[in-house]
């Protein structure tokens, strides 16, 4: 009986399609993110009022405030806890659903 | 003739006891830890253990920072338990500040708690198999683990930080499309743990791993063992069900405490395999007993961390691997004085020893594996020599033998 059960499980694997999937080969069949995933930071400079409220609970030292009382970002060193972007007054800061953050160039991780 | 024969004796000698290194980097561990293992032949003798491999020196790190930069920086001190810590510390954190978070939030916090518990034994079951060399198994039970982490990721954005909890309440609701995901879910992975249950109920597992690693329960009590290690060598303990926190304490008549009394390595097993079941009992009741309200206080987080006056806290909850426990001292300007963390590992470590010795070298994996060891969660205690500038993490051991050396002296 337990053979019996063990070709059942064994056929049936065999012919099912397989559990992982192929990373990013094409978008269409990228694993879909949920809506509250948090990924890659977003800024909207025009509706930052410089309250600076981000840079003092950020965890991770990201935010630094620039000279024109606006904020910039060190996206290489965020930890996506998602804490910037809940105690922003204005909403000015977003976590977008982009969870793919590497580049070649260091300078395209600093968020202005 | 005389020379082979001086030869074999030479040989004898050298084999009568022999001390190997058993880690810190081992294809059979899943965490670095040293045991410098004694052995008579097959047999293990004796057994001496070294930590540090992963000293980060979190307690360190938070006293520097303000409080709500230490809850996403005490998340980092384990992955799989993250939720038990940022629980832990924002339970004394609302102690100190007289915060009261409302039902629905303490309910939340217990839904993902419960949940976590299931995708960390889920783990442990995984890496078990893997040790018994049951590879189909293994790739089973972390399958069906995938799913809870999925549902992490629709629930709070992320599959292993969930950054869940907020001073005084939680960060993210559910919706009404959520819990009825969430049931459907549970369906799914009770049936594929009960059949992984029954796999690890046949012969060939039972044969494995029954009367290997035994730690009897005069040892559990004396050694203070916590969690499933102790509940599967008969100890009836869980902070839970002791001292209850969060929701636990409406939801008492809803699941059971699980106890073994094998002392095994199957036990132990066995504690955990049932445990998901109760897990998912727990987060069947609170799915229908819902309440409604605000998930957090209206004002902001940073205000209301500025609110926090000067005090210590000691907080208790029971984490997927045992007893977990924080002293936080906050200096009354939104920082932290002191944080010291007690992990279940840490008091775990201590009860390998009476259940390695007399086994052979080959069940070491798997007994070592089925205390769930979290290292990076234990190492901490560091002891800085400034005359000679050494710097050296000690165990308990070293440290009584230290301070009996001391005294001794006097």
């Amino acid at each position: 009986m337990k053979f019996g059960k063990m070709l059942r499980d064994a056929l049936r694997s065999l012919f099912r399609k397989p559990v992982t999937v192929e990373y990013l080969t094409k978008p269409g069949r990228m694993v879909p993110v949920s809506e509250r995933f948090r990924g890659r930071l977003t800024y909207d400079r025009d509706a930052c009022i410089g309250c600076l409220l981000c840079v003092r609970v950020c965890p991770s030292g990201v935010i630094a405030s620039t000279e024109d009382m606006k904020v910039a970002f060190n996206i290489s060193r965020c930890i996506l806890c998602g804490q910037c972007a809940e105690i922003c007054p204005k909403e000015a800061i977003k976590l977008s659903t982009q969870f793919e953050i590497i580049t070649g160039n260091k300078n395209g991780l600093i968020l202005k | 003739m005389t020379a082979e024969r001086d030869v074999e004796r030479e040989v004898e000698v050298e084999y009568t006891r022999l001390r190997i290194p058993f880690g810190p980097i081992h294809p059979a561990l899943k965490e670095p830890v040293l045991l410098r293992v004694s052995v008579r032949g097959e047999e293990v003798v004796d057994v001496d253990m070294a930590l540090g491999h992963v000293h980060r020196g979190i307690e360190l790190l938070a006293e520097g920072r303000n409080l709500i930069q230490t809850l996403y920086l005490i998340e980092r001190i384990c992955g799989i338990c993250s939720h038990s810590h940022t629980t832990c510390f924002i339970q004394a954190l609302e102690e100190i500040g007289g915060i009261t978070p409302s039902k629905r939030a303490l309910y939340l916090r217990t839904l993902i708690f419960e949940m976590e518990r299931i995708h960390s034994h889920l783990l442990l079951l995984g890496v078990i198999a893997y040790e018994i060399g049951f590879d189909t198994l293994f790739m089973f039970t972390w399958h069906v683990r995938e799913k809870i982490l999925d549902l992490f990721e629709k629930i709070t954005g992320n599959r292993i930080h969930h950054a869940m909890n907020t001073i005084g309440g939680v960060r993210w609701d559910l919706t009404p499309r959520m819990v009825e995901e969430i049931d459907a879910y549970m369906r799914e992975v009770e049936k594929s743990v009960k059949y992984i249950h029954n796999v690890f109920m046949d012969g060939t597992v039972e044969k494995r791993v029954c009367g290997l690693g035994v730690l009897s329960y005069d040892d559990a009590v004396k050694l203070c063992v916590v969690g499933p290690t102790a509940r599967g060598s008969g100890v009836d303990i869980d902070v839970r069900r002791d001292h209850p926190y969060a929701a636990y304490d409406e939801l008492k008549r809803d699941f059971s405490v699980v106890v073994e009394r094998g002392c095994d390595v199957y036990a132990r097993t066995e504690v955990r395999i049932l445990e998901i079941f109760e897990s998912i009992n727990i987060i069947r009741a609170i799915l229908d007993r819902l309440p409604d309200g605000p998930i957090r206080p209206k004002e902001n987080v940073f205000r209301l961390m500025r609110g926090i006056p000067e005090g210590e806290a000691i907080s208790l909850v029971e984490a997927p691997r045992g007893e977990l426990l924080y002293f936080v001292k906050t200096d009354g300007s939104g920082g932290l004085k002191r944080l010291k963390v007690r992990t279940p590992t840490f008091s775990n470590l201590i009860g390998l020893k009476p259940m390695l010795i007399g086994c052979e070298i080959a069940d070491v994996p798997v007994i070592v594996a089925s205390i769930d060891p979290c290292l990076s969660c234990t190492n901490r205690l560091i002891v800085i020599d400034q005359e000679r500038g050494e710097s050296n993490v000690i165990d308990v051991d070293s440290l009584r033998h230290r301070v009996r050396r001391r005294w001794m002296r006097q």
